[in-house]
């Protein structure tokens, strides 16, 4: 007990020390609430099990640790479709980069100018979803970002809207510490593309809530930026109605520290949620995808599936939950996390977990750890290919299933090249 | 099961038939108490219930020392709470630690000496003291080669140890196998050597109590090169009630030996619950091998979760040796609440961890159990395969943790976890720590969770079974992998305990 209260008595020096953004009446009395949960509940600290596998110091801690900037020289990805571009940099929504917040079937808006508001549907979903998920397990760094946000994008989704919206996140400061809240609303039958991309600053932490009502879809792919030594830490809450569809997949490549949590909740019968991700670490990485998957209907069905192939002492981790609530018969969850070890120094730390308590329910987890497969790669040599050609095309094979999630060949392609290019960096 | 007694019996079915399968079913078949004159230390824990304990089992000092240590470390520790288990408080102070049938405060010379009543409550529960019989119940046994079915019992009755048989011909091989207070008091330089060495007296809160309050349990130790000559054995029997049992074994394979061990367990059937907290240490040197088995069936607790055993264990096996193996076999059918995670370290290189289990719960039970597999040596192999079968309102989590470190190159791990559910008001859950520190070992975990078949529930019903012996075939046959590691003798009676387990969970 006396741990907690430490706890608490630290979070709350550290929180004395920040100002919480301008806000209208329904933000701050959020905002308010928001706090005295966390305050409750604690930053996150090493020794907390959900936070088992990676250490949460420099997400906590009142200085964001510097990132030096990185020119990639690639082009920026998602540059050849035509879609809704709202740029921030280093967390600061920059107008002259954004195109028109306009859109058939959808509208947009600024968080910073929602919450200034004293009215505003945003209340239905701001902090909503988050606070929802701190349930069975906390999640402080999320209540963090309810109550310190500066900025984001309030989305209303009315109809099917064919122009994706991108959100794209520049890293320009070295110290840049960011934290940007989203909040996406889906009318029955309405659907969207979200994709995401950038490094975004120094330290990011982003939150970004989608409800998905009745029959709609919602599509989301992130790529995270390249930049090695950017921290993240990102919380996707969903909520699923009846005959809904939920497609996230996301592309890690570099960073210093990235810890992804998805936290989706099927609450509508026959609805679909996948939550996919691929992830490519070379050296000073460490990259956790931590997933909680809620099932409270019927015949619904999830599918997590996590590739990670690590070099030169990078590590992943998962953390996955199926969590099959009374009564949600017809249940078919599937989870897979593997890695690929490429060198003798990374490691794979998982956590892979089910918790069921509905009887008529077909729920399986995998869970691999191990090198490139000696028999495949002689199999490959042995028929003229080039040994570096050869690994790649079986690290390709390998993150394949991951990438499949991704809908769109379009944007599948897009993936695929990102992917090809890491490897061909590699090669040199 | 509970059909038998209105099913006519047929022709050409004899009436002893009839009678096997009947007690074969039934209820709780070892809920009944035996009246004897019992002997308590106060209730609750002192420094001065420590020193008694002590006292009793008339150890030296040094001894006495350990549990006193253990003791202090025990008042700093908090009881863990991260089991997926939901019990009331246990109150440690409501407790005896302590208690001894009057007879045997002269510790009986021989076996002849015990108190006939004591042998008449393991006669009961099948388990014969008299060397010349072999076990009861198991089908065929009569006919195995007389050296094949040999089984040295040591029976363990709330804190003491009634009788140890075979010492004489295990003697002659060299093989030591006495009450663990006999071997505090006739070879203290292996106890000394050995206690605590795997499973270290702060190890966690209920071990950390048990090396404090251990009244009694099994020691083992075989000497290099030796393969044990018959199976070694411990029942340990609950019958006080209020009353703790700590038992404390420890099992020493030294260099290039072998031996095989059973482990039963059972209790009355009472309205309260009571507590067990065991540790089990096993140390495995170069080459040798260890295997363990057990069958755990403490009263469960009745329909409604009233009573029952509270069952927190610690059991771990240090492979230190190359080459050591070790394999944890257990059937866990009864308990109110289990606790329990029978672990590998695999130190020594080319070691050998394996791990089966079936764990079934019903009514109001509760398990939280699995394994660990710590691999340190090189080309280390372990593998887990567990069964996990919940109904009634019952809650069964498999725990495990997989862990390569950096040096154990070249290791492998398999695990497989298969949870089955009988009804919808109970859950099934698995949680997995899997750590890979290096890139040339591999590891795969494969976990499913599934209810009972359609097709197989009508397959056996349109060929005339009832629903509860469908259920029991088919748990059966969810289960082999498990059933068919464990030895003989305990593999009929586990069978048999999953169709009595599962009673009531149908219909």
């Amino acid at each position: 007990m006396a741990a907690v209260a430490k706890n608490q008595e630290a979070t709350a020096a550290r929180l004395d020390r920040l100002t919480v953004p301008s806000s209208g009446q329904w933000a701050a009395e959020t905002r308010e609430a928001t706090l005295s949960r966390l305050r409750e509940m604690g930053l996150p600290e090493r020794r907390d099990e959900y936070w088992k596998y990676t250490r949460p110091d420099t997400l906590t801690q009142a200085d964001a640790p510097a990132a030096a900037v990185y020119e990639t020289g690639e082009a920026p990805l998602f540059d050849r479709f035509d879609r809704i571009k709202v740029v921030f940099v280093d967390g600061v929504f920059d107008e002259d980069q954004s195109d028109d917040l306009a859109g058939e079937g959808l509208s947009i808006e600024r968080l910073a100018d929602a919450v200034e508001k004293d009215i505003h549907w945003a209340k239905e979903l701001y902090g909503v979803l988050e606070a929802k998920g701190q349930v069975p397990v906390e999640r402080p760094l999320a209540a963090f970002n309810t109550a310190y946000a500066t900025d984001g994008v309030v989305i209303h989704v009315t109809g099917k809207v064919a122009k994706p919206v991108n959100l794209i996140y520049q890293h320009k400061a070295e110290s840049s510490d960011a934290v940007l809240h989203h909040v996406i609303k889906l009318d029955a039958g309405a659907e969207v593309t979200v994709l995401e991309n950038g490094p975004a600053a120094a330290r990011f932490n982003k939150s970004m809530e989608v409800d998905v009502a009745d029959s709609a879809a919602f599509h989301h792919v992130r790529a995270q930026g390249r930049d090695h030594e950017r921290r993240a830490v990102t919380h996707l809450f969903g909520r699923l109605g009846t005959e809904s569809v939920f497609k996230s997949f996301t592309l890690t490549v570099n960073g210093r520290l990235t810890r992804n949590e998805a936290v989706l909740e099927l609450t509508g019968d026959d609805a679909v949620a996948h939550v996919a991700g691929a992830c490519l670490g070379d050296g000073d990485f460490h990259h956790d995808d931590t997933v909680f998957v809620t099932h409270d209907a019927v015949n619904c069905e999830s599918r997590q599936v996590f590739k990670k192939v690590l070099r030169n002492g990078a590590t992943g981790v998962f953390q996955g939950k199926i969590l099959v609530q009374p009564g949600a018969q017809k249940t078919d969850g599937y989870q897979i996390s593997q890695s690929l070890l490429l060198d003798e120094d990374s490691q794979f730390l998982a956590k892979p977990e089910l918790e069921i308590y509905a009887d008529d329910v077909a729920c399986s987890h995998g869970s691999t750890s191990g090198a490139i497969d000696e028999d495949a790669l002689f199999y490959l040599r042995a028929r003229g290919v080039p040994k570096d050609i050869a690994t790649d095309l079986m690290v390709m094979s390998f993150v394949a299933e991951a990438v499949e999630e991704v809908e769109s060949e379009e944007l599948r392609d897009e993936i695929i090249g990102r992917l090809e290019s890491w490897l061909e960096r590699r090669r040199g | 099961m509970a059909a038998i007694d209105q099913t006519q019996v047929k022709e050409g079915v004899d009436q002893e038939t009839v009678d096997a399968v009947r007690e074969v079913g039934g209820k709780y078949k070892y809920g009944w108490e035996t009246e004897i004159e019992m002997e308590y230390a106060p209730k609750g824990l002192t420094e001065d219930i420590v020193r008694l304990i002590s006292e009793k089992n008339e150890e030296p000092d040094w001894m006495t020392d350990w549990r006193l240590e253990a003791y202090k470390r025990w008042l700093t520790k908090e009881e863990p709470e991260w089991a997926m288990l939901d019990y009331p408080e246990v109150d440690f102070q409501d407790q005896y630690y302590y208690a001894r049938p009057k007879s045997m405060e002269e510790k009986p010379k021989s076996l002849d000496e015990v108190d006939p009543k004591l042998l008449a409550t393991y006669e009961k529960l099948g388990i014969p003291l008299k060397e010349q019989m072999i076990l009861a119940g198991v089908e065929g046994a009569e006919n195995a080669p007389a050296e094949g079915r040999k089984v040295a019992v040591d029976a363990v009755f709330d804190s003491v140890s009634v009788g140890t048989t075979f010492q004489k011909e295990l003697k002659e091989a060299g093989v030591i196998f006495c009450s663990i207070s006999e071997a505090i008091r006739e070879h203290p330089e292996l106890v000394k050597k050995y206690l605590g060495s795997v499973v270290p007296v702060s190890d966690n809160f209920y071990a950390t109590l048990n090396s404090a309050v251990f009244s009694d349990g099994s020691f083992v130790y075989v000497p290099p090169g030796v393969r044990c000559p018959m199976e070694l054995s411990t029942y340990f029997r609950i019958n006080a009630e209020n009353t703790g049992q700590f038992e404390r074994t420890l099992i020493i394979a030294d260099k290039g030996s072998y031996v095989s061990y059973l482990e039963g367990c059972t209790a009355p059937q009472r309205d309260t619950s009571q507590l067990h907290a065991a540790v089990v240490e096993i140390v495995i040197e170069e080459d040798a091998e260890v295997k363990y088995s057990t069958v755990q069936n403490w009263y469960p607790g009745d329909e409604n979760g009233k009573g029952g055993i509270y069952n927190f264990v610690t059991k771990r096996a240090d492979c230190r040796g190359d080459r050591a193996k070790v394999m944890w076999t257990q059937v866990e059918t009864g308990s109110a609440v289990t606790w329990k995670y029978p672990s590998c370290i695999l130190r020594g290189d080319d070691a050998q961890g394996e791990f089966y289990s079936i764990a079934i719960t019903n009514h109001h039970q509760q398990a939280d159990t699995g394994t660990k597999m710590i691999h340190l040596g090189k080309n280390t192999k372990s593998r887990i395969v567990s069964k996990g079968i919940s109904a009634g309102v019952a809650q069964n989590t498999y725990r495990g943790q997989v862990s390569m470190h950096p040096k154990a190159k070249n290791s492998r791990n398999y695990t497989q976890c298969d949870s089955l559910l009988i009804g919808d008001k109970c859950g099934a859950h698995t949680v997995p720590y899997i750590e890979v520190k290096n890139n040339s070992s591999r590891v795969e975990h494969e976990a499913t969770t599934s209810k009972v078949d359609d097709e197989q529930m009508f397959y056996c019903r349109q060929r005339g079974m009832d629903e509860e012996e469908a259920v029991a075939l088919i748990v059966n046959g969810f289960a082999k992998e498990v059933l068919q590691a464990l030895p003989m003798e305990f593999a009929m009676e586990a069978q048999q305990l999953v169709a009595i387990s599962l009673e009531g969970s149908v219909g």
